[in-house]
């Protein structure tokens, strides 16, 4: 379907409307001015010689392959570093153009192992085919001379080797790291005949590489290469997907043999990463066919059971069975399920479809819960639409750049090589994060401010903020005045105009200089476009829904909303956190965020599905804990989502599950959820099925199947199964179809088809009508409510407060190689960089307790004790931990609590007070996890993995 | 041999002379250069351990300051010997006979080109061009240009410096 080659312009493309017309090869030819003739030529079918070039980066003109003759004008200029000119003639072929690329093949083929047969790249290497098309016979210089051929290779990184002999110092490597992915990780060593590429002073593995893999997409060679090719040898063909990590929904080609992927490759035509990709999506997709993947149905009666497989007919009638026996014996109410943001639009859309319509209530909920929920309910309330405002290019127009809460660099890769692009280019930066992040200072970026906060304080500093536009004049009141609710607008400026909260009186709750709270608010009010992106830093705490909102006040009042360059973004944690919300997933909205008490939505919905609509809210995630541990619910359907790993007060979670009559978790993997549950129904990976998943930007994008489901099923087909089984009629042949049905009842997809998705690659919603091709920019002439809404935003303390007992904070967050509870990552060579969870320590908290960098240390709060490895940083400030959940046993939310977002329940995993002490036995819960790990891995089959037994081969 | 490293290095110094290097330069425009020439003035190589230091300190990264330390021959990356000859291999002084004076540095001083004597006390070193055409072969010792650097002259400027040393 996709062809394995992809054509090369060999310079980017000019997005300039002033276009130039000029003659290539006698052919009449317009491109927009700025356009090299190197690529107008490609565009117009000609293909010019090049090794030094390729479209992702910009022209360098080293390899001189590429010269062409200009009519009337001296020399053979490159044509990479020659900007087209009106009325130009150019010429690409000529005896002596002809003459002068052999001779330059002939130098770098004097210097090249001819190895071609038994070479990785053979079959796909430029530097082959240019020794072809330029007519390469022989070489007369011989092979004898002064040579690079006796380098070794560097296999240190896990998933591709730089073997020099190959290289032909082209630096494509180099500026793809500096260009493209901004590390500035490599660089020529040496000059002259010595000149060589290097990671620096060490390996790859030592230095600052991220593995993002752009290195190993410029390369023309095979110098920079995959493992998995260098094993598997060349793809055959390509399908184009969607990865299934982040929430920046990067665009892949998976290159397949048969069904086997050999390797995934960034798509050029991707608009959320433009070709670029991280080391999760690149790289880190091996855990899909992992020895540990599930493939066999499987039922249990007790959680102390060994499990039985059983077919997927027995294992769907006996979870209907248990559904309909508990809801018989403790009523209607009494069961549920959880979507997941792992899974597709349309298999989350078929979950919230099961519980509402089979189960008969509004118990259904999804792990956008404990992330991003304060999103859905601040921006709702303030613009009117539960997501962000601009699409991922809007960055390239931003003059001030203000992140809050986030740690795009770990979190969300691609777009912060985008965002750090731009920051190259002049915009400035403010973040504001208790964490010297990456982002403060790294190689060629550094923040105009970075206001270190307190945790807990984001409101204080965010009041503080708006006091100072608001009382130096900064506000855009032509704007306000006509895009706002004036009244509202009003009281929110009397409210935030007062003393209390000026920086300088909120210096001891935020712990930020109001000098530089001061300089930040004039800085983003005047720098012409300010555009905010934010993280879970924002809206994991008990004020979450108050700093989103919070948010929205600062661009409202700055006029910073409705156009590219601005806004309000949350960089969404999960691939489909987006679309789980967007699909009805939370208990009191149906899909398109529609309220369950609207008896005009219930009727829509109730008359497609044939049923009747609960009009009250369902329960929410940690209701039903609450529900489960007191006995009114007793059954619940989890599907892709370990809350037993990822939800606070991991304990009462445990003993909410061990409450449960049926647990029916449907899972890739047996993870921390599986080990309570009653029927283990396996999952299929993103590579298994078809489907859709919305990123950060709204944008719709097409996830295909190249292989078969593992276990038999995609999720979905288990979903519809289960509703068949219990009597309410699922009858799709294909995910278009569940998609035809959510665009038929909700507005902004109404314009949604798998054709138009295929057609144009993906589609930001709002889509309907009025935008039938989707909407990159959000309320552009108005907002979606009607006039933009400021809120009260006063800010309270957190009752979760430090004492003499617990005189730390904790606060939680991500790193760049793992991926939320790990249970993806952890099953690939990611965990080089991170094989465990530490705890950072400021040195002087590490100093006062004798505890020292490497150490183990008891992480102890009011919930709980963990033990981890300390790291002693100045990246932390005094008085605040920090650490990650990605490995289970590190039993991270053992130590959070109970504490939640007022609004929306999400918890507040960003601030536990805590004590650190020196220690080295594990804690009484980690021994438990082992007891439960050892005990659960013992009662299940080995023929119910794909690789025999359970942990082996990692 | 090319036994280079001989004079011990000493991470305190290294580290004292890096710190104040990059103390004295840092805000000048482009200063990766004038830092690592600071360094190696007072060290007289610039240390592997410059490299972190200067890349914390500009803002670049460690690959940045690496590909500069290693693009300048000039810069060394462990102590020379007690005294450094630079002997001219341009074009004019190939044409006056600096080659026979580098064989001589060898057969009678023990100091090959790009090496340091075993005891530590000449490093000899290529350099191309020092403007001095017209008196070639020429030659920089410890900073000084001479002309005419016969074998000769060379014995006579290798043994004043020694000379000096005693004194």
């Amino acid at each position: 379907m996709y062809s394995n080659k992809v054509q090369d312009f060999g310079t980017p493309a000019r997005g300039a409307d002033a276009t130039v017309s000029l003659q290539i090869d006698g052919t009449p030819v317009t491109v927009p001015a700025g356009t090299s003739l190197l690529r107008a030529a490609a565009e117009a079918g000609v293909r010019i010689p090049k090794l030094c070039a390729t479209d992702s980066l910009e022209a360098f003109g080293s390899c001189r392959l590429c010269v062409v003759e200009v009519e009337a004008r001296k020399g053979f200029p490159a044509s990479c570093t020659t900007p087209c000119e009106s009325g130009m003639k150019v010429t690409t072929q000529s005896k002596k153009l002809g003459d002068l690329r052999r001779s330059v093949m002939e130098l770098y083929i004097s210097d090249h192992p001819l190895d071609c047969l038994t070479c990785p790249a053979n079959g796909n290497c430029e530097l082959q085919d240019m020794a072809g098309v330029t007519g390469l016979r022989e070489v007369r210089y011989g092979y004898a001379g002064a040579n690079h051929l006796q380098g070794t290779k560097d296999t240190s990184n896990p998933y591709f080797t730089f073997d020099p002999t190959k290289c032909i110092v082209c630096s494509r490597c180099v500026r793809a790291c500096d260009e493209v992915q901004g590390t500035f990780a490599l660089t020529v060593q040496g000059r002259g005949f010595d000149s060589k590429i290097a990671a620096g002073p060490t390996d790859f593995l030592d230095s600052e590489c991220v593995s993002c893999g752009a290195c190993v997409q410029a390369c023309p060679t095979a110098t920079l290469m995959e493992k998995s090719i260098v094993e598997q040898g060349q793809p055959d063909h390509a399908v184009v997907t969607t990865c299934a990590y982040c929430g920046v929904g990067c665009s892949f080609r998976a290159e397949m043999k048969g069904a086997e992927v050999v390797r995934m490759v960034p798509h050029k035509d991707g608009k959320a990463n433009h070709g670029h990709s991280c080391v999760k999506g690149r790289f880190a997709w091996g855990y899909a066919t992992h020895p540990d993947r599930l493939k066999k149905p499987m039922i249990r009666s007790k959680i102390t059971d060994p499990w039985r497989e059983v077919t997927w007919d027995e294992a769907i009638a006996h979870a209907a069975g248990e559904i309909r026996r508990i809801q018989a014996k403790y009523g209607t109410a009494s069961v549920g399920g959880i979507t997941s943001s792992r899974c597709t639009n349309e298999e989350t859309y078929l979950v919230q479809k099961l519980v509402r319509a089979a189960f008969g209530n509004n118990n259904v909920d999804t792990c956008a819960r404990v992330c991003h929920s304060p999103t859905g309910y601040g921006l709702k309330t303030t613009l009117g639409e539960s997501a962000g405002t601009q699409d991922f290019d809007s960055v390239e127009h931003a003059d001030c750049i203000v992140v809050i809460g986030a740690n795009p660099t770990d979190g969300h890769p691609v777009f912060a090589s985008r965002m750090k692009q731009r920051l190259r280019a002049g915009a400035s930066l403010i973040v504001i994060d208790p964490r010297r992040i990456d982002l403060v200072e790294s190689p060629h970026v550094r923040a105009a401010f970075h206001l270190q906060l307190k945790p807990g304080a984001n409101v204080a500093v965010l009041n503080a903020l708006a006091h100072v536009v608001v009382t130096e004049g900064l506000a855009d009141e032509s704007y306000v005045r006509e895009r706002c609710d004036l009244a509202e607008y009003e009281k929110w400026r009397a409210f935030v105009a007062l003393p209390k909260n000026s920086p300088e009186a909120l210096e001891a709750a935020t712990g930020v200089p109001a000098a530089a709270i001061r300089g930040a608010a004039r800085l983003y009010a005047t720098a012409g476009n300010g555009a905010i992106y934010y993280g879970l830093g924002v809206t994991e705490h008990s004020q979450g829904s108050t700093t989103v909102m919070a948010i929205a006040n600062l661009a409202m009042v700055t006029g910073n909303i409705g156009r590219p360059g601005v806004g309000v973004n949350p960089l969404r944690g999960q691939n489909n956190v987006q679309g789980s919300c967007d699909m009805g997933s939370f208990p009191h909205e149906l899909p398109g965020y529609r309220h369950v008490s609207d008896p005009a939505v219930r009727e829509l919905f109730g008359k497609a599905w044939g049923v009747t609509i609960q009009d009250e809210p369902g329960l929410r995630i940690p209701n039903m804990f609450d529900a489960a541990i007191d006995g009114s619910f007793k059954a619940l359907y989890v599907q892709g989502e370990d809350i037993a790993q990822s939800d606070p007060d991991t304990k009462h979670v445990q003993k909410a599950l061990e409450s449960l009559e049926c647990l029916i978790v449907q899972d890739i993997f047996l993870n921390e959820t599986a080990k309570y549950a009653h029927v283990l129904l396996p999952g299929s990976s993103f590579l298994e099925k078809d489907g859709t998943f919305t990123n950060a930007e709204r944008r719709i994008s097409r996830v295909r199947r190249v292989m078969p489901p593992l276990a038999g099923l995609a999720d979905w087909e288990v979903t519809q199964a289960l509703a068949n089984a219990l009597g309410q009629p699922m009858r799709y042949a294909h995910p278009a179809e569940i998609m035809a049905e959510i665009a038929a009842l909700t507005p902004t997809f109404h314009g949604v088809t798998y054709d138009k998705l295929d057609r144009l690659g993906s589609i930001q919603w709002p889509c309907n009508d009025t935008a039938p091709a989707g909407t990159p920019v959000m309320h552009e002439q108005q907002f979606v409510r009607g006039k933009g809404r400021f809120v009260i935003t006063d800010y309270l303390a957190t009752d979760e407060r430090t004492s003499r007992r617990f005189p730390l904070i904790l606060t939680t967050g991500r790193i760049l190689s793992q991926y939320n509870v790990g249970a993806q990552t952890r099953r690939t060579a990611n965990t080089v960089w991170h094989e465990r969870d530490v705890l950072e320590i400021h040195p002087h908290d590490a100093e006062q307790r004798g505890i020292r960098d490497g150490d183990t240390v008891a992480l102890q709060s009011r919930k709980g004790e963990t033990t981890l490895r300390a790291v002693v940083t100045e990246r932390m400030q005094p008085g605040v931990v920090y650490t990650t959940f990605h490995h289970p046993e590190s039993g991270v939310n053992v130590v959070t609590t109970e504490n939640s977002d007022w609004a929306t329940n999400c918890p507040e995993y960003k601030v536990t007070a805590v004590q650190v002490v020196a220690h080295v036995a594990r804690s009484d819960w980690q021994r438990s996890f082992d007891q439960v790990a050892d005990q659960q891995e013992a009662l299940l089959p080995k023929s119910a993995l794909l690789g025999g037994a359970p942990g082996e081969g990692r | 041999m090319h036994d280079r490293p001989r004079a011990a290095t000493d991470p305190e110094r290294e580290r004292q002379a890096i710190a104040d290097a990059i103390a004295e330069h840092r805000a000048l425009r482009g200063a990766t250069l004038p830092i690592l020439h600071a360094i190696q003035e007072r060290l007289g190589y610039v240390p592997e351990a410059a490299v972190a230091a200067i890349a914390a300190a500009l803002n670049l990264s460690r690959a940045d300051v690496h590909g500069v330390r290693t693009f300048y021959h000039d810069f060394r990356s462990a102590p020379p010997g007690r005294h450094v000859l630079k002997v001219c291999r341009a074009e004019a002084c190939q044409a006056s006979g600096c080659e026979r004076t580098i064989a001589h540095l060898a057969a009678r001083h023990g100091a090959a080109l790009h090496a340091t004597t075993a005891d530590g006390r000449l490093t000899v070193e290529p350099i191309y061009c020092l403007g001095n055409c017209a008196l070639g072969p020429s030659v920089q010792l410890d900073g000084r240009l001479h002309g005419r650097a016969t074998p000769a002259r060379i014995d006579a400027l290798l043994a004043e410096a020694a000379a000096e040393e005693r004194a």
